[in-house]
């Protein structure tokens, strides 16, 4: 089932008499228990995009529909209770300072007007899941950066959301607490059959958690996907942009090819370098090489120099072809 | 000093007391619920309205930029009406709430502003209505700053009050421009000029301990 469906959304700011589209024509569909990643450099949209999901932005032309109700319809009444539906997690965690972890974590039950008694109850249920239950009586300013997402996290679960909306909930944090909280992640949406939203700059994360992954590029919806497909054959330059290396190779002669390998779990115990050696008696120069987890599969992606004529480099390319590797090539960027 | 002397200075201590503490109430009953209004009309805020803002802004200004002075004398026919009286420590403690009502509430408003936006839109993605974030996400997060402004507000309230004594409101002030100024009685002058001096200190100092000691 869809949790959100958006269709053509735009959405246009006014300042100064200036225009400023920020949002142009995204489709898209977020099924019900997914983890959907939406990646993008800053300034992409993204966070707009994550924001028209529970209209803290309204659209300015298109649909916004949360499990088939166009949100634009509802009145405020309306759009209030369908928010307590909806969860929100952000950079800066946005706690109160000024109250505990338990009293943060109550809020969005006092808000749903949970009884006294029970709010508690329920608050200290969701501390032990982000395991933060000795931190109760806490404040958060005594708590390192992944204790205080992790209390936003537990505050975001108390209502019983639908969705958890995720707006670059681990940039703030070293790759470690990144790590922790992705995992965290992962474990309630398995658990709680949560759908999961999540807004980032960052690939690694996407590729850790995400099922499927839309990528925005200046207010456009560039590709969207299964992770693992993106990964494999990103066919939008954005998405290009993402999945290779960040660190720009420049062949070492103007004629050399650069192309990028991919190989997935069962390709990658092949010594494909020294066959192609073996076999055709050709070279190449490796730039760059790692492997990694994608969507739960282990992926190696490799950066290798190519020379000689056109002739020699479609025979290496072509040695890889065979073998199923997926083979692009870099300069095309 | 005469014996005569200390204890008109020590009625004169309990009435300057009696009219910050009165005028204080009654200034943060009328100016805290104004800062808030101020705040959240504003443009983008949650419960923006231009035209509460305008007029809000207006009073707010001319009430502040009035010295306090010439707004003791406009007022004096409103405060015979309410208090049946224009002199005296009760007459007094209405100029002395108009007086400090817009600056209340320009000193809630600026308490709110520092609250970061990101609390409000954490609450508002929670599905509060902007009555509940002012009372459970504005009001608290602001307060330790709304505790330093109160020590500066009733601290400007009672250097107000000593100027009440020129409409022949009571307290100290009173005392130091009658006893003091008029008759040229340097000692008491400078002893109820010391007190005042001495209460500012003790309300600022109370002040800045307690938001300090509330501040997480």
């Amino acid at each position: 089932m869809e949790v959100f469906q958006l269709q053509g959304v735009s959405k246009t700011y006014e300042n100064d008499g200036e225009t400023f589209r920020a949002l142009e024509d995204v489709s898209l569909t977020i099924e019900e228990g997914e983890i959907f990643g939406i990646i993008g450099m800053s300034g992409a949209g993204k966070s707009t995009l994550v924001r028209t999901l529970n209209r803290l932005e309204d659209v300015s032309e298109g649909s916004v529909r949360f499990y088939g109700q166009d949100l634009a319809t509802l009145s405020r009444r309306d759009i209030r209770n369908i928010r307590q539906q909806i969860a929100m997690i952000f950079q800066s965690f946005n706690l109160l300072g000024q109250r505990s972890v338990l009293a943060n974590v109550m809020q969005p039950l006092k808000i749903a007007g949970v009884p006294r008694h029970l709010r508690k109850e329920k608050a200290l249920e969701m501390l032990r899941i982000v395991g933060l239950e000795d931190k109760q009586r806490a404040y958060p300013s005594r708590l390192s950066g992944g204790q205080r997402q992790r209390v936003a996290i537990a505050r975001a679960l108390a209502a019983n959301p639908k969705v958890l909306l995720c707006d670059e909930a681990t940039s703030a944090l070293d790759p470690k607490m990144t790590g922790e909280i992705l995992d965290l992640l992962k474990e309630i949406n398995r658990t709680r059959k949560l759908t999961i939203v999540i807004i980032t700059h960052e690939m690694s994360v996407v590729e850790k958690i995400c099922n499927r992954v839309a990528i925005i590029d200046q207010g456009r919806l560039a590709e969207v996907g299964e992770v693992a497909e993106i990964f494999r054959n990103p066919t939008s330059n954005a998405a290009r942009k993402l999945v290779f290396p960040s660190n720009p190779f420049d062949p070492s002669s103007k004629n050399n090819k650069l192309i990028r390998l991919v190989f997935d779990g069962l390709a990658a115990s092949r010594p494909f370098i020294a066959e192609l050696v073996e076999k055709t008696g050709k070279t190449v120069n490796i730039l760059s090489a790692n492997t990694k987890s994608v969507g739960g599969i282990g992926y190696g992606q490799m950066v290798v120099e190519v020379p000689g004529d056109e002739a020699e480099q479609q025979t290496i390319i072509n040695f890889f072809r065979q073998g199923g590797l997926s083979v692009q090539e870099v300069n095309a960027l | 000093m005469s014996s005569y002397m200390i204890e008109a200075i020590g009625t004169g201590i309990i009435e300057t007391l009696e009219m910050t503490f009165f005028s204080s109430i009654f200034a943060y009953l009328i100016g805290l619920p104004l800062g808030v209004l101020l705040y959240a009309t504003a443009e983008g805020r949650i419960l923006a309205n231009r035209g509460i803002q305008v007029v809000l802004g207006v009073f707010i200004n001319i009430g502040r930029s009035l010295p306090f002075l010439i707004l003791l004398v406009l007022l004096i026919p409103l405060t015979r009406m309410l208090t049946g009286s224009s002199i005296g420590t009760v007459a007094s403690i209405v100029p002395l709430t108009i007086g400090a009502v817009p600056i209340v509430a320009r000193m809630v408003e600026s308490s709110l502003s520092e609250v970061s936006e990101g609390i409000i839109e954490a609450a508002t993605s929670m599905g509060a209505s902007p009555w509940y974030i002012i009372l459970h996400f504005l009001l608290p997060e602001a307060m330790p700053s709304l505790m330093l402004g109160a020590a500066i507000n009733v601290a400007t309230i009672l250097g107000y009050s000593a100027m009440a004594g020129v409409i022949g409101g009571g307290g100290l002030g009173a005392i130091a421009l009658q006893y003091g100024y008029y008759r040229y009685q340097k000692d008491v002058l400078w002893t109820t000029v010391t007190l005042l001096v001495l209460m500012v200190m003790l309300i600022q100092g109370s002040g800045n301990r307690l938001a300090k000691k509330i501040r997480r």
